[in-house]
């Protein structure tokens, strides 16, 4: 039965198809012959436009206008009928259960790029020119290779908990027993629980710190370094000024992308607790209230905020980029 | 809504997203199979070269021995039947009724979300036939939930009983234990388990994001109990607020069994442990002698360790959830409602043929199924299960209500209150997450 692909029934779907396919090459030909039509003069401002019309505009319905809808959104009811003003504002920074998603989500951001690049600092200049090098660094980067959504699970095995007297299935309550200890229920404990979970992003992301941070470490100069060995500094010393200084921008870089990507965390919570015992964090909770509880003005809101979040860290990594350059 | 989708994450623990959706066309009928075969079918007419599209969120096998039991009726009155199964309905309809490309019928498991279409004049009025057929085969209880605004909209199709303890019969005779016949004997019941040591009760909440639903159901069951079906009516109707100190009593009453160290958790640990048991695993305990009983609905059957005997002298057995005394029957139960978004003929024929008791009877000859039609021949259910919940859904005793939280605004039946709940087996008490309830109720 699954294999059948009955033409008469899917026709629908092939006329669309068709129909996007003529499309493009429409928006294309009618580009080409612009482009072709344009006179020569002022030929590098016209053509730049017409070049970049296709993208600006899919820009425009793709972003712009989700955006300026979204933030519409925020101020409407539950069923985006009614305009209520700063309620749901109101709502985020009073209640209890959204406070405490608030509190997650900076406790995640704070800790999370920290972490992240300090193991990942520590590690690539431990391992940098020793004789396992190439070994070391690909197993902190393995986790990398593993989906969110599977870290999570594989964790939440690592986490299990089963009573005393059972097997132990899960690998941290069995080294707790064997050290004569209790199980305990390591993702059911708030506020310990959220830093159980924080473990699992950095565990993924130390490889991604570790390798931008070593390569970094290997673009110092090696005058520097020797001139630095010669006039006597030691390990700490050459760490904290030589190699420190040295790669400041490759930290940075770690530290924006890693602050960023942990703001719109969503896959490790919702896999491993989904929001529960005290572990939500704002995307979560915005696709809850968006797409699970009909509360779409809730949901807008909360999209609004993590873009106001995001928003000066995206503008001061451009900017930085381009200092760079 | 939980009581479908348990059907088919059963085994899936780890689908998420992208519900996978069949559709199947069925043999076109030219109308001219054999008389004989066809005489049951005459009263609904010719239709030949006509379609009919279903929506539904019933999947995989269930939906198979659906679209095979109405071959007979497409084949003879030349319905081409197209049925299409989702696993992410309560989502798709809105999206196929918004994008101007309803189905001509939708099986709905929340009467709440088809009240929906129903003001939002999306669906069609029942034809006189169709609500015949239900007065007649079903009870005012079960009507009511098609009924919207005082129209009448959608037949029932399928039923499940929520009001059931699981338990292991030879355990019970081995220790002379007698089944509760009221709320205090199971009590006595459960300290005289207690004090042979065994944990009275397991459960298991776990439902990766529907995390909480069988609690909610526990909460349901004793508010039906406690406040009676007009005070159930009110509590989901929130005419009494979800913080009233009788929904508190009737909370903490589930609490004196599920937060309650002694009676719980049988075979997986503290009271906590119910926060992080998969539900499907919740009773299982009761085969490995670790707990003696479970309270969860008929459809637990599918759930039990492969070759476990499901019968009233087999390994395990259900009996019903008492009320608080023996003279009246409260249960909570869950179901699916066909309704109608267009009204061409061949549409109403349908609709009509899956609300009578040939259609109930014929689907249950082919798989496990019950339905609340009093018509409908209890010598031919699959199972000892089925045949219990069909003979007290039709017993007049039976005070029949609908899972609380299918009715509710989705922000709080598919939301806080799941949230809450789980919050509250982890340690929250009582009146705070009632509280947090309460506030999350949408205004509007």
């Amino acid at each position: 039965m699954g294999l059948e692909f009955d033409f008469g029934a899917e026709q629908p779907k092939l006329v669309m198809l068709l129909l996007g396919v003529v499309a493009f090459l429409a928006v294309v030909g009618v580009m080409l012959l612009l482009l072709d039509r344009a006179p020569m003069r002022s030929r590098s401002r016209l053509h730049a436009a017409i070049l970049l019309a296709p993208a600006l505009t899919l820009l425009t319905i793709g972003l712009v206008v989700p955006a300026v809808r979204t933030t519409l959104l925020s101020f409407m009811s539950g069923d985006s009928k009614t305009f209520v003003g700063l309620d749901n504002y109101v709502w985020m920074f009073s209640q209890p259960e959204a406070l405490l998603t608030l509190r997650n989500t900076l406790l995640w951001v704070v800790l999370v790029p920290l972490l992240v690049t300090g193991i990942g600092l520590v590690y690539a200049v431990l391992v940098d020119r020793s004789r396992f090098e190439a070994l070391a660094k690909s197993l902190v980067f393995m986790p990398m290779a593993i989906s969110f959504v599977g870290a999570g699970i594989i964790w939440k095995f690592v986490y299990a908990y089963r009573p005393e007297d059972a097997d132990q299935i899960g690998l941290l309550n069995q080294i707790v027993v064997w050290l004569g200890g209790e199980p305990r229920q390591w993702l059911q404990e708030p506020p310990l629980n959220n830093l159980f979970l924080i473990f699992v992003l950095v565990w993924i992301q130390a490889g991604f710190a570790t390798v931008v941070l070593s390569a970094a470490i290997k673009g110092i100069p090696a005058e520097i370094v020797e001139a630095a060995r010669l006039d006597g500094a030691g390990a700490l010393q050459m760490f904290f000024r030589v190699t420190l200084p040295s790669i400041r921008p490759a930290v940075i870089v770690v530290l924006v992308t890693q602050a960023i990507g942990t703001l719109k965390l969503f896959d490790i919570v919702r896999t491993m607790t989904n929001g529960n015992f005290d572990t939500s964090v704002i995307a979560v909770d915005m696709y809850n209230n968006a797409f699970r509880f009909g509360e779409t003005g809730k949901g807008a809101a909360l999209a609004v905020f993590l873009f106001v979040l995001v928003a000066p860290i995206v503008w001061y990594q451009t900017r930085l980029r381009r200092r760079v350059q | 809504m939980r009581r479908l989708a348990a059907g088919t994450i059963g085994l899936a623990l780890v689908v998420t997203g992208c519900g996978s959706s069949q559709e199947t066309p069925q043999a076109t009928g030219g109308g001219d199979a054999a008389s004989a075969e066809c005489q049951p079918y005459a009263a609904y007419g010719k239709h030949p070269n006509t379609k009919v599209t279903i929506y539904s969120p019933i999947r995989d096998k269930e939906a198979d021995l659906f679209q095979e039991n109405w071959k007979t009726f497409s084949e003879c009155t030349g319905i081409k039947i197209t049925y299409e199964g989702t696993g992410e309905f309560e989502a798709q309809i809105q999206v196929r009724v918004d994008g101007g490309n309803p189905p001509d019928l939708a099986f709905f498991p929340q009467p709440g979300l088809l009240a929906r279409f129903a003001k939002a004049g999306k669906l069609k009025p029942a034809p006189p036939e169709v609500e015949k057929l239900t007065d007649e085969g079903w009870s005012p209880d079960w009507k009511k939930y098609g009924t919207v605004d005082g129209t009448f909209y959608a037949a029932p199709l399928g039923a499940s009983v929520k009001s059931f303890v699981w338990y292991s019969p030879k355990m019970f005779q081995e220790n002379g234990w007698q089944i509760p016949k009221t709320w205090n004997e199971l009590m006595t019941l459960s300290d005289t388990i207690a004090a042979k040591g065994i944990k009275p009760w397991c459960a298991g909440i776990e439902s990766g994001d529907a995390t909480g639903w069988p609690a909610t159901d526990w909460i349901e069951d004793v508010i039906l109990r406690d406040l009676g079906p007009d005070g159930y009516d009110q509590w989901v109707e929130h005419k009494i607020p979800f913080n009233d100190p009788k929904v508190q009593a009737a909370v903490d009453k589930v609490g004196a069994i599920l937060k309650n160290d002694k009676y719980v958790n049988g075979g997986y640990g503290p009271v906590k442990s119910i926060a992080s048991t998969a539900f499907q695993e919740g009773g299982v305990p009761i085969t490995e002698g670790k707990c003696a009983m479970h309270r969860q609905a008929s459809f637990y059957a599918n759930f039990w360790p492969e070759g476990t005997k499901v019968a009233e002298d087999g390994d395990v057995f259900a009996f019903y959830l008492p009320g608080n005394d023996t003279s009246s029957k409260p249960v909570l139960g869950a179901g699916e409602f066909v309704a109608a978004f267009t009204d061409r003929p061949e549409v109403k024929a349908m609709q009509q043929y899956l609300a009578t008791a040939d259609h109930a009877n014929g689907r249950m000859k082919l798989g496990t199924y019950v339905s609340a039609n009093k018509g409908v021949d209890l010598a031919g259910a699959q199972n000892p299960i089925d045949k219990l919940s069909m003979e007290i859904l039709r017993d007049p005793q039976t005070v029949f209500r609908f899972d609380g939280s299918d009715l509710m605004p989705a922000a709080v039946g598919a939301g806080t209150f799941w949230k809450g709940m789980t919050a509250w087996i982890n340690g929250k008490d009582t009146k705070t997450v009632l509280d947090d309830i309460e506030k999350s109720w949408p205004k509007s």
